[in-house]
């Protein structure tokens, strides 16, 4: 008359953090590969051009790295000191680099000396970039100004000497200020509050992002035709490590896509459903089957030590617990549980007691599965010492079971000095009523420490 | 102390419609169901109760169709009386008086005019011992009889109606008790005894259990305790008998029947499985599983088409042959346990109590209906003897009946204590209740009551236990993104110098609550948790703790196992008065300010009604029942009642003992409910017939019936056969003898049509001597009965002895003195 009623598996509250957009996002890609440069990596920068390499700069030289590579491609060594803010122009053909002794260098990609060499700046050039217009270079120096440069001429076309601290895209004197490269005065100036270390302006024109101390962080745009997607965060550290992480690739995805089975043909598909029955026809209604897991059928069919030895095979009893557990409560609530737990060779019972080990302490599944150890301490204690394995097994099953003994006993003494501290805290507001509100809390929390129990249930 | 008649105590509720088999009528258009003191008749098609044989005033024990005239049934009931009822018109027509309980009925084709009953030997049921007795019915016209003639058949036989049968043919009887098969042959009058070993090997339990015969064969069936099933066969003889066994029920075999035919062989048990075994092949088994309840009786339909099994939780299911179920008629389900108490859902006005095996049942009382049932536990639910099962201990609606809550529980034999606490949201769209949260373990013991603040604002659930600690439970916002949906989660965890908690109340605003540990009852704030005051009044344990209502809503009250019951003012925090009285139960009525209490003394429970301001009873009702109450309520009535003031805007429910389901209620809703109860038994059988199939049945009838009228004056010339004889050519006529037959009939003057009917009806009535006694008892009948004009619509016009017998009279009168004058 009513169907079976399938086997119910509690559904625990899941601890740790909880699944959010960001960690949605940060979950696809992979792990962090790792390369160790010689000193504090101060700039990196995408190529904006396929194949999207990306310039490295650490200590005096620039590397330029691949998508996938581990090892540099390339590199720029032609400094006496330390190189700054290797940049690349839009094309991604030229690459420009400011350095400690005070010259900026444009390299071509595909040389390797310096193509052009800008002097003019007196200390050590921490900025250095193309502007939009391709032959402009401007840089910003220790020595308080910012110089823009013209790259066909190789001179020097105006220089701003308005800040009074070192120039690091913003300044160190705490401003941001905006040039007009038409006129020699700022347009605007910004007060941070703080010395700029890095001036990010959107591609929109309309706003800017000034920052703090940070080293340096980038994102590349990698434009993909059809989904612009984030698919490497490379970050340089000042202890000289550079971290890449990649974007899980979607040629998996692709390959999974292919994999897919294919849907049956049309004609195929809708064999059958679109025939409207007459109005003198009769409906004879196919029963909806309801589909059962396996130790449900075997559990339907009284096939107790089946339905056991079903919850108990590796993909269940290591990926899904809870279920395995659920089905020796049900076992346990039939009256069947000394039966299914009964009659098994070494093989079988060493997997209940290697179950056993692992679970029993879980405050989500000791209440059962202590009953178990129970019965199986009555059906096997006499079997004792004909196994070595079995044998170890349940010394480690005794060990396990002193040690939580031993840390719920400290975790009562720790709730009563707990308590005590309460009691004193509150003693005098409490004067009327002797029994304290404070061990309300404190038991509750208790409670909710040995037994996470509570479930939203759908 | 008032005591008015006028507030009456009445039993309702569904009686037990699994007590007896259920019987099917010879057209299987009727299933006729023993039900407390009635007998209910109903429709196979739609369940509609068509009429309710009302008549006896003690349990109705034994059904019988009369084998003389199907249309006619006996009762009988355990005080001795057997009622003689024509059930399609729900008429009573004979009363027979016997001085013995009897216990079971039986009646054979065979034996005209003796009914057989089982009585106790000796007429004292003490003694253990049973008699199968012939009971000779006397002939006599009158409606009330006497039955002094009786004679035994069997001695010692079983109570139970199912360990003996009538074989189809009556010539022998089959009768099992303990380790005993007996078969007594009426013709020889010989008896012939089989007995089983008593235990064999392991887990061998011979005990017979029921019996039945084989409806063409000789052949007998027996159920054991064990499960077995044995078919006797050549069992008129002591040597040569022999049996074979079946083996499927794992547990005792409650009833057997076989199928009209005998193709079939049904049985059912604890199990809950109706198991269908072929006659032939016993090893070919057919099964029909889950059907609720133990499988108590099982009856078959005379044509076979269907079955009918009645369950333990007081249920009738009817099944088609081909093992599907048709149609379900549920009952009150009384039995096993009652631990939720009596609950009332504010929203469908429904009773609620524990129902199924981890179900809650809600009834509706104006109806005598079960509305619907919640699976509470949602497991499978395994029906063997001795298993624990998850029970629903503890239900609370909230004032809305927006929310229920649960707790199940499961005493294992190891393990202790299992506790679920289940809160249920009620779901608009689907008109039930869902699921919201559950809470394993909320308590290390058991829950001793749970009760909702009344207050609006955010639900809040109070469990106390007796762990020592009572929790407040909210239904808070999930933080979650991914919707509202709200879940219950623990707020508070409240103690008093670790003693077990007894029970937890709320006052009617919600403002204040109640919780009493052994002897002392604190008092909360809610908002708070602070503890605002103690009281305590030993010795005893608290046993009980509300709040007055309304105006009385200051007053605090308790009743303790030391016999007294305490009324606390919350104001001054002293106590108002006490009273020495051993009140088991205590309930306040949520819509007045009357507290009823009752005290159990001396084995009979009284009622207390009073207001908790005064200490003065406003109705004092002695002797409400026998033996303990164990659960009463206050439900919320549709109109107000203005003859007494306690019971007007509700009434109250109490269940016994006995698990009787007692309502108190002012004399004229007594009268009222009465007459809804004639009115529903005198429900016309139009039901049923106004199909649409029916109503063209009515129609081609009274079609055929103009035709049949004017075809019989007109001359046999125009006969179908005398026109065709004469027509046809001659070379192509059957033979002359075939044609003889014909001829001669179609020349035949036909008599009146009323007579042809009659001579139907006498057809099909069998042998002549049981008509001649149907005319004697139907002469006696009220006058009014033959002028009933007889009706043409019936397709099959029959008409009544009664009138066949006054038309007779009437051609027999001498009406020449009226045109001779």
């Amino acid at each position: 008359m009513t169907a079976y009623k399938p086997t119910k598996i509690q559904s625990y509250p899941k601890l740790g953090e909880k699944v959010t957009q960001d960690t949605i996002y940060w979950k696809n890609y992979k792990t962090p590969i790792q390369i160790k440069e010689f000193a504090a990596v101060t700039k990196i920068d995408f190529s904006p051009v396929p194949p999207y390499n990306y310039a490295v700069t650490a200590s005096s030289r620039i590397h330029i790295y691949g998508q996938y590579s581990q090892e540099p491609i390339k590199t720029f060594s032609r400094f006496k000191e330390t190189a700054y803010s290797g940049s690349y122009r839009d094309d991604g053909k030229l690459l420009v680099a400011g350095s400690e002794d005070g010259l900026v260098r444009v390299f071509d990609l595909a040389g390797r000396e310096a193509l052009r060499k800008f002097s003019g700046h007196t200390k050590a050039v921490h900025v250095a970039n193309f502007t939009s217009g391709k032959y402009h270079i401007f840089s910003g120096g220790d020595d308080y100004s910012a110089k823009y440069w013209d790259m066909s001429t190789a001179s020097e076309l105006i220089s701003y000497d308005e800040h009074t601290d070192y120039v690091r895209c913003g300044s160190y004197d705490h401003t941001v200020r905006v040039f007009d490269a038409r006129t020699d005065k700022s347009v605007l100036n910004m007060d941070h509050g703080q010395p700029v270390e890095s001036v990010l302006l959107f591609p929109s024109g309309g706003l800017l992002v000034s920052a703090g101390f940070i080293t340096d962080l980038c994102l590349r745009q990698a434009v993909v035709e059809e989904k612009p997607e984030d698919e490497v965060i490379a970050v340089g550290m000042t202890n000289g490590i550079l971290n890449i992480r990649h974007r899980k690739q979607t040629e998996e995805k692709l390959l999974m896509e292919n994999r897919k089975r294919r849907k049956p043909a049309y004609r195929y598909y809708v064999r059958g459903k679109n025939y409207r029955p007459k109005q003198d026809d009769l409906l004879v209604s196919k029963p909806v089957k309801m589909h059962l897991k396996k130790y449900d059928r075997q559990l339907k069919s009284f096939e107790v030590t089946k339905a056991l030895d079903t919850v108990l095979e590796p993909h269940i009893r290591i990926k899904t617990p809870e279920v395995t557990v659920a089905v020796l409560q049900e076992l346990n609530r039939r009256g069947t549980l000394m039966n299914a737990l009964a009659g098994r060779d070494e093989k079988n019972f060493s997997i209940l007691l290697n179950f056993l080990i692992r679970h029993i302490v879980d405050p989500r599944f000791a209440r059962i599965l202590i009953t178990v150890a129970d019965m199986v301490l009555d059906i096997y204690g006499s079997i004792l010492g004909q196994s070595a394995v079995i044998d170890k097994q349940f010394v480690r099953l005794q060990e396990l079971i002193e040690k939580e003994l031993d840390y719920q006993q400290e975790l009562v003494e720790v709730l009563g000095m707990m308590d005590t501290l309460f009691a004193t805290m509150t003693a005098k507001k409490e004067a009327l009523a002797p029994q304290s509100r404070s061990n309300g809390p404190t038991e509750g929390q208790q409670h909710t420490e040995v037994m996470p129990d509570q479930e939203a249930m759908s | 102390m008032v005591e008015s008649d006028e507030v009456r105590v009445v039993r309702c509720g569904g009686s037990r419609i699994h007590y007896r088999k259920a019987l099917f009528s010879v057209d299987s258009r009727f299933l006729l169901c023993a039900a407390g003191n009635r007998v209910q008749v109903l429709s196979t098609q739609s369940l509609e109760c068509q009429h309710i044989l009302e008549g006896h005033s003690s349990l109705v024990s034994g059904l019988v169709l009369n084998p003389a005239n199907h249309l006619q049934l006996y009762s009988c009931s355990v005080d001795g009386i057997i009622k003689l009822w024509d059930f399609t018109d729900g008429l009573l027509m004979k009363t027979f008086h016997t001085r013995y309980k009897l216990l079971a009925l039986y009646a054979s084709a065979a034996h005209p005019g003796v009914l057989f009953g089982k009585i106790p030997m000796n007429n004292e049921e003490a003694s253990g011992l049973f008699q199968l007795v012939a009971l000779r019915l006397p002939k006599s016209s009158r409606q009330e009889e006497d039955i002094a003639e009786l004679s035994c058949v069997l001695m010692d036989v079983s109570p139970s109606p199912g360990a003996t049968c009538f074989s189809s043919r009556g010539e022998y009887i089959a009768s099992v008790k303990d380790l005993r098969l007996l078969v007594y042959f009426f013709s020889s009058q010989k008896a012939f005894s089989f007995s089983l070993k008593a235990t064999g090997k392991k887990e061998v339990n011979n005990v017979f259990t029921c019996v039945d015969c084989h409806p063409k064969e000789d052949c007998i069936a027996t159920g054991h305790m064990d499960g077995k099933i044995r078919l006797w066969r050549n069992f008129n003889q002591k040597k040569t008998y022999t049996y074979c066994t079946m083996h499927w029920h794992h547990s005792a075999v409650s009833d057997l029947a076989f199928t009209p035919e005998g193709t079939n062989l049904l049985s059912g048990g604890v199990e809950s499985v109706l198991v269908q075994w072929r006659y032939d092949e016993p090893q070919k088994r057919d099964y029909l599983p889950r059907l609720g309840g133990t499988i108590e009786l099982v009856a078959v339909s005379p044509d076979g088409s269907l079955l009918c099994t009645s369950h333990s939780d007081n249920k009738l299911t009817i099944i088609h042959s081909s093992l599907k179920v048709a149609s379900v008629v549920q009952g009150l389900i009384r039995g096993g346990t009652v631990r939720a108490g009596l609950n009332f859902d504010p929203r469908s006005r429904a009773l609620v109590m524990n129902g199924r095996p981890g179900h809650l049942q809600f009834y509706c009382l104006e109806r005598d209906l079960q509305l619907y049932s919640l699976d509470i536990v949602q497991q499978e639910i395994i029906h063997e003897c001795g298993l624990q099962q998850f029970e629903v201990a503890h239900v609370a609606f909230d004032a809305k009946g927006a929310w229920l809550a649960t707790v199940e529980e499961r005493t294992g034999k190891r393990s202790d204590v299992e506790l679920c606490l289940k809160l249920w949201a009620y779901d608009e769209s689907s008109q039930s209740f869902t699921l919201n949260t559950t809470v394993m373990t909320p308590h290390d013991d058991h829950v001793v009551a749970l009760c909702f603040c009344p207050g609006s604002g955010t639900p809040m659930l109070v469990t106390a236990g007796s762990d020592g600690c009572f929790k407040a439970w909210v239904l808070g916002f999930d933080s979650d993104e991914e919707g509202p949906k709200p879940g219950w989660s623990c707020d508070f965890v409240g103690t008093y110098h670790g003693l077990g908690a007894a029970t937890c109340c709320f006052s009617q605003d919600g403002s204040i609550l109640a919780v009493a540990f052994e002897q002392i009852v604190t008092v909360w704030s809610p908002l708070s948790w602070e503890l605002l005051a103690t009281f305590c009044q030993p010795p005893g344990h608290i046993r009980e703790l509300c709040f007055g209502r309304q105006s009385c809503a200051r007053y605090l009250l308790g009743s303790t196992s030391a016999n007294l019951l305490c009324c606390w003012d919350l104001l001054t925090c002293t106590l108002h008065w006490s009273a020495k009285l051993n009140v088991v139960v205590l309930k306040g009525d949520p819509w007045s300010e009357y507290v009823a209490a009752f005290a159990h003394a001396a084995d009979v429970t009284d009622l207390f009604v009073f207001k908790p301001s005064e200490p003065r009873p406003t109705y004092v009702h002695r002797e409400v029942c026998h033996g303990q109450v164990l659960h009463a309520i206050f439900t919320l009535r549709d109109s107000v009642e203005d003859t007494c003031p306690w019971l007007s805007k509700s009434c109250l429910y109490l269940l016994t003992e006995n698990l009787e389901l007692l309502l108190l209620c002012t004399r004229a809703e007594e009268e009222r409910r009465a007459m809804s109860c004639t009115t529903l038994g005198a429900a016309p059988d139009e039901d049923v017939l106004a199909t649409p199939f029916s109503m063209l049945l009515q129609r081609v009838g009274m079609v055929a019936q103009e035709e049949c009228r004017t075809a019989h004056p007109q001359p046999p010339q125009s006969s179908v056969a005398v026109r065709e004889l004469l027509q046809t050519p001659a070379h192509v006529l059957p033979a002359a003898t075939f044609l003889c037959a014909l001829f001669i009939n179609s020349l035949l003057i036909s008599r009146s049509h009323k007579d042809v009917s009659n001579m139907e009806t006498e057809d099909s009535d069998g042998d002549r001597e049981e008509e001649e006694e149907d005319d004697d008892t139907d002469v006696d009948m009220d006058p009014s009965e033959p002028q009933k004009v007889p009706t043409f619509t019936d397709g099959t016009l029959t008409l009544t002895k009664v009138q066949e017998k006054e038309l007779r009279k009437v051609r027999k009168l001498d009406l020449s003195w009226l045109t001779g004058s």
